[in-house]
């Protein structure tokens, strides 16, 4: 069983990256989590951005956190990624496949995957 | 919904909205019953409002005039043939104890019956969105109780968010460790 003398373990080895944390905020992912969200299927592409970006080893740049309606329910589950001076971009109709692709090929790799993207949705 | 649990996520979220600092998510378990009881020490609703927010075209949200949650979670205990109810005490008339209950009653035998599906990851989703307050959850089955309470969580991690990523899967694995237990009695 996960013991508290295990969560002391972890909070023994996170002390010195907590000032890492601090001055993180590079690049944020925001997952839409209001009811039309969940309903869609959002919980497991929240929990494969964590994941992903846990071992990618990116948890020092880049934030994954929720929001409510963002107002395009139609396209559900949608996850926008915000990086400083560069434009947002939205992914919409995100599957965990997706996310793990996104994760690889923009948050890692610097490069959109725009078939994903509510331009290309749109287009 | 396809899963209570995604209902229980859906509307925990409402008591944070609601500045609670602590919210409490029970589920009771008989052979026959699944009673869901969020509560929270939110901001809270009058009268008109809790009367309000089971109808689907009201809602707090300004991004659409719809708010479904209240709604999808009553229409899917109703349609077990269980019940539904709130309780609410606003801030300005209860100073000291005020919040909000939603309370559920589901019959399990129903042929309508939704399964409660991952509680686990509706709970981890909850700590990882607002890591700042506190959640206790307690879900009490006829073979046994698996049970988080945060405020415990916090008091050994100190300074060290509940959502640091060890924190979280630290979190995943005690919740299901508990269930597989409880389960295989």
């Amino acid at each position: 069983m996960k013991s508290l003398a295990e969560l002391q373990a972890i909070k023994e080895r996170m002390q010195n990256k907590v000032a890492l944390r601090e001055g993180s905020g590079d690049m944020r992912v925001v997952v839409g989590m209001a009811t039309c969200g969940i309903a869609a299927g959002a919980r497991p592409v929240l929990s494969a951005f964590v994941e992903e970006v846990a071992a990618a080893d990116l948890t020092s740049k880049v934030t994954v956190s929720q929001t409510g309606c963002i107002g395009i329910c139609q396209f559900e589950p949608v996850v926008e990624v915000y990086e400083a001076d560069k434009e947002k971009v939205t992914y919409v109709k995100m599957t965990p496949e997706k996310a793990k692709r996104v994760v690889e090929e923009h948050i890692k790799g610097g490069k959109v995957v725009t078939e994903y993207t509510l331009a290309n949705e749109n287009a | 919904m396809k899963e209570i649990s995604l209902n229980i996520l859906d509307i925990a979220k409402n008591s944070t909205k609601a500045k609670a600092t602590l919210t409490t998510i029970t589920i009771n378990e008989t052979e026959d019953t699944l009673t869901l009881i969020i509560g929270d020490n939110g901001c809270g609703m009058d009268e008109e409002t809790v009367k309000n927010v089971s109808n689907p075209f009201y809602t707090t949200r300004t991004t659409r005039k719809v708010g479904m949650g209240i709604p999808l979670l009553k229409l899917s205990a109703e349609q077990t043939g269980g019940s539904f109810e709130i309780k609410s005490k606003p801030q300005d008339e209860f100073p000291t104890e005020h919040g909000t209950v939603v309370t559920a009653v589901f019959n399990k035998k129903h042929i309508d019956f939704t399964p409660l599906g991952d509680v686990t990851s509706s709970i981890v989703t909850l700590i990882q969105g607002d890591p700042q307050v506190d959640f206790l959850f307690t879900h009490n089955k006829p073979q046994g109780t698996v049970s988080l309470d945060t405020r415990e969580l916090r008091e050994v991690l100190g300074e060290v968010p509940l959502d640091t990523f060890e924190v979280i899967m630290w979190i995943t694995d005690n919740l299901n460790e508990q269930y597989n237990e409880v389960n295989a009695q």
